[in-house]
């Protein structure tokens, strides 16, 4: 793409200020994706690029295929019934679904956090150390361990329990364990769906908080279904609706603060204001 | 809300439901111990004559020959070797071979697999319903399938082979016999207590929830991974007890057995699996109690019941156990 338009849509006007800014790279790059369950169309023609480093939230009503976007994103739609992709999907200029793509390797590079936690019925040192354990580091496991509690900001509060059941924690601090267990890997992006929705007000402004440290280190794609979370933590913003076939489809794609103080289309800012439906 | 007043019809109904369970609880109760009670008389005679010294004396099974005067002798050595080894090796065959066709129904076989272009069918739908078949069968048919088909393959492809390969180390043996074997009472063991193992670890492995498998996966584990790591951990305690149940069915299962078992009563425990032997349940059923050549032999049958009952109680309450413990290990 050109300098110009690099400015106008990644850096959304601003003059590059540091050396990532000018960097920012492209992680997925989605070209006129489309999904379809069977004889159902999920999603309809998705093009857009989510970038490094940044935290990128997909809102839109429900149904609307923010979940199945995501799911295609590390390949987990993979053995659902029907599944079928359209399109292209990147991944650092690989393709997702090409031939030479491993969905084992995808999904050890891009770690997936579920709606409603769900840790396994192991202690609580058992799941962050799980897929160390399996991918084979198995070094300095409790280091490890350590580490991704604490950049989960889950380690205070464990440390003394780590070989209590995982099942004996609280909803917000499972789903922090999940990311946990997730970063344990060091996985390059992070895919987190509606994370917080399970959770009470604390629990979530926790979730948050812990968003905005951890895209520093990693990408995150965030589906959220709170607007306000949306502003709160994500850089971009995609905003997905139904076309007039009912297939989701993303209607807008920008920063946040632009999506929501000044949308480019009627549906967004229909859908922004509450007159949705 | 106002306490709705019980009218008659349900105070009678009431108290009938009652009285009924009650009732079930007590018959249950009251047969048991009947069985216990008429196990333990009927074998009287030979707890007197031989104590515990019956589980461990010589092995014959020695009925005075007619009109002969030599002393009378049993034991029960023979019978508990042969039901211990073929209860132990039809449950590793079938634990195996079980777990592997319930994590193939439950997790592994694709959804639907196209034939010749228009056919869609699901492997799972179809063999499914065929294991339960395979449960419910009386095992007089199984038994009668072994002699049929399982002792002549053993006879003419399986034992010459097996003794071919691994007939230096003696549990593998050459032998004579016509197929019979301990070995052959395990293989059709194992056929009966695959389906139960398969049937019950299916519904257990396809209970494990969506999100905790999907879980696993996103963690870049492979399909296999997610098993040995999720799966099978989670659903330890329930598969250990459909095992246990598996071994139950084999330590007492009499008349399958005692269709293949070969049955011949030398009084010596072979080394070799691929000679005949006789389990505790198998040597009931070849010799009535009801009618036996001495009061003795009557009573020594008897025992071997006792030490059957023995045997399966013990089956189950290790089955509690092993379940219990690792659902406290889990929660
Ligand atoms: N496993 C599935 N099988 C069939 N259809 C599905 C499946 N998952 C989602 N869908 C369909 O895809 C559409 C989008 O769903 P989803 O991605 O979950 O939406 P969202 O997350 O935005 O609420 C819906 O119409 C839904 O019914
Ligand atoms: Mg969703």
């Amino acid at each position: 793409m050109s300098v110009e338009t690099y400015e106008r849509f990644v850096l959304n006007g601003r003059r590059p200020t540091t050396p990532a800014e000018v960097e920012r790279q492209v992680v997925f790059h989605a070209d006129r994706v489309s999904v379809d369950y069977g004889a159902n169309r999920a999603l309809d023609n998705v093009s857009f690029d989510i970038y490094r480093n940044y935290a990128t939230a997909l809102i839109g009503p429900s149904g609307c295929g923010k979940s199945t976007f995501l799911r295609c994103l590390n390949r987990m739609n993979d053995s659902i019934d029907g599944f079928k992709l359209g399109g292209n999907l990147t991944y650092h200029g690989h393709d997702l679904y090409g031939a030479q793509a491993n969905r084992v390797e995808v999904r050890r590079r891009i770690g997936m956090v579920f709606q409603k936690p769900n840790p396994f019925p192991k202690s609580i040192f058992a799941n962050v150390a799980w897929a160390p354990r399996n991918l084979g580091m198995k070094a300095d496991l409790d280091a490890r361990v350590e580490r991704a509690l604490r950049s989960a900001a889950l380690w205070d509060e464990v440390k003394d329990r780590l070989g209590s059941s995982a099942l004996g924690l609280s909803g917000g601090q499972q789903q922090r364990l999940c990311i946990a267990r997730a970063i344990a890997i060091e996985p390059d992006v992070l895919l987190l769906d509606e994370p917080a929705s399970a959770l009470d007000p604390i629990a979530t402004a926790s979730i948050e908080a812990l968003i905005h440290d951890l895209k520093l280190r990693y990408t995150i794609v965030i589906v959220t279904h709170n607007m306000q979370q949306a502003i709160r933590v994500a850089d971009r913003t995609a905003f997905f609706s139904l076309d007039q076939n009912r297939a989701g489809t993303l209607i807008e794609y920008d920063s946040t603060d632009k999506l929501f103080s000044r949308p480019a289309d009627q549906r967004t800012h229909d859908y922004i204001t509450g007159q949705f439906g | 809300m106002r306490r709705r007043a019980l009218n008659r019809t349900d105070r009678r109904v009431n108290i009938a439901l009652r009285v009924l369970c009650l009732g079930a609880g007590l018959l249950l109760f009251v047969a048991l111990a009947a069985i216990v009670e008429q196990v333990i008389v009927g074998a009287g005679p030979a707890i007197n004559r031989f104590g515990l010294g019956f589980l461990t004396r010589s092995s014959d099974w020695n009925p005075p020959a007619q009109g002969a005067t030599t002393a009378e002798s049993y034991g029960a050595p023979l019978y508990m070797y042969g039901t211990v080894v073929t209860s132990l090796l039809s449950l590793i065959f079938s634990t195996v071979l079980g777990v592997s066709i319930g994590l193939f129904l439950a997790i592994v076989a694709p959804r639907r697999v196209t034939l010749g272009g228009r056919w869609r069918v699901s492997p799972a739908g179809l063999i499914g319903p065929l294991v339960e078949l395979l449960a419910a069968m009386p095992s007089v048919v199984l038994g009668l399938i072994g002699v049929l088909v399982i002792l002549p393959f053993f006879h003419s492809t399986v034992d010459p082979v097996i003794h071919a390969v691994l007939g230096w180390i003696p549990i593998f043996a050459k032998t004579y016999t016509a197929g019979n074997s301990l070995f052959a009472a395990s293989a059709v063991l194992t056929i009966m207590i695959v389906p139960i193992i398969a049937a019950l670890s299916r519904d257990l492995f396809s209970a494990v929830p969506q999100e905790l498998r999907d879980g696993a996966e996103a963690l870049g584990a492979t399909r296999w991974e997610m098993i040995r790591g999720v799966v099978l951990p989670v659903t330890r305690s329930g598969v250990t007890a459909a095992c246990m149940l598996g071994l139950g069915r084999a330590v007492g299962e009499a008349i399958a057995v005692e269709q293949v078992v070969g049955g011949q009563n030398q009084g010596v425990i072979h080394a070799s699996l691929f000679l005949g032997g006789n389990t505790l349940a198998s040597m009931i059923a070849a010799n009535d109690p009801a009618t036996p050549v001495t009061k003795l032999e009557g009573a020594s049958l008897y025992y071997l019941a006792l030490i059957l009952l023995v045997f399966v109680v013990v089956t189950i309450l290790a089955a509690r156990w092993i379940a219990g413990d690792f659902k406290a290990k889990f929660r």
